[in-house]
């Protein structure tokens, strides 16, 4: 298991599991949303490669009304 | 007469009003009073995904990107890597690389700390992102962010949400004046007519978003302000008349019996 923290929650994930996983069990559509990976911006076509480790800080936006 | 056109870095858009989606009941409400205001712009923020909730609603499932223009802001930073940081995950997002630069220096009066912003602007120009930049109404500085390759400035009317309109008429026209990119007032603007006085005084564009969402029926207050940036601008283009210090009649004084 690896324990990380995604948008500032800790939470434990499998080994093995890859950004686009992540998006996955969040039912997340990767063309709405950005991923910072430990402060570096990942592009999309890169989610299936990374593969999540233990203490990675993940930050997942989107868009929301705002002026 | 040559078609009046609204051009911001290469883009056209049909509206000169641009409408915030922010402060709204729910995303219908939103949806419903960008269509009554007959913006093609609008402005969005960026935050964290709610990951609690997988049902939340999205505001992309309401505004179509495709077929209304997001205008990614940095609404809530503080510092230029603030700035950055948000306003770089908007350009992964889905390759937004127009975007609306805010950033603010005081939480009470939400004024723009103009030292940051003319940082981040030199970075983002670099980056090959269209900025336009929310700024003070300090002709100088309006100056400054044009020669360093600003999309549009975004003077302020006011405080942002105060709703107290324009309040230094003088500096926004020496802004218009000497700009050479679209001035479009940002922030401030409490109902129609000031709106409308924005338009008449030359601004290429106004951003609305309060005086919208916060009328009693923001439906209407969208319709109404659709009109009054539409009136403003056609009584500048027309060019008014002269004032006088004393009547002139209406009626020919020719014949009077």
């Amino acid at each position: 298991m690896a324990k990380i923290q995604l948008n500032g929650k800790k939470i434990t994930i499998n080994q093995k599991v890859s950004l686009f996983d992540l998006l996955k069990k969040y039912k997340l559509d990767k063309k709405k949303v950005a991923i910072e990976l430990n402060g570096s911006i990942i592009s999309k076509s890169r989610y299936k490669k990374k593969l999540i480790k233990n203490d990675d800080k993940i930050e997942i936006v989107h868009f929301i009304g705002g002026g | 007469m040559k078609k009046d056109k609204f051009k911001i870095a290469n883009q056209i858009l049909e509206s000169r009003l641009i409408v915030g989606t922010g402060k709204y009941k729910n995303f219908k409400e939103t949806a419903m009073a960008v269509k009554a205001s007959g913006a093609s712009m609008v402005t969005v923020a960026v935050r964290r995904v709610n990951i609690t909730d997988k049902k939340k609603p999205l505001l992309m499932d309401y505004l179509d990107p495709r077929k209304i223009k997001y205008l990614p802001n940095t609404a809530g930073c503080f510092s230029s890597s603030e700035a950055l940081r948000t306003l770089r995950l908007a350009r992964e997002m889905g390759g937004w690389k127009t975007v609306k630069l805010e950033v603010l220096g005081d939480k009470k009066t939400l004024l723009p700390d103009m030292i940051e912003t003319i940082k981040s602007t030199k970075v983002l120009v670099k980056e090959g992102f269209k900025v336009l930049v929310y700024c003070t109404d300090d002709p100088l500085l309006a100056k400054r962010l044009e020669d360093l390759g600003a999309s549009a400035i975004m003077p302020l009317a006011s405080p942002i949400g105060s709703g107290l309109g324009i309040q230094n008429k003088i500096n926004i026209s020496l802004i218009i004046k000497q700009s050479k990119v679209p001035v479009i007032i940002d922030a401030g603007i409490g109902t129609a007519s000031d709106a409308t006085i924005a338009m008449e005084m030359g601004c290429d564009g106004v951003l609305i978003n309060s005086a919208i969402a916060k009328a009693k029926n923001p439906i209407l207050m969208a319709q109404s302000f659709k009109n009054a940036v539409i009136s403003g601008r056609q009584s500048y283009l027309s060019g008014r008349m002269k004032k006088n210090f004393f009547g002139s009649p209406s009626s020919p004084i020719k014949g009077i019996i």
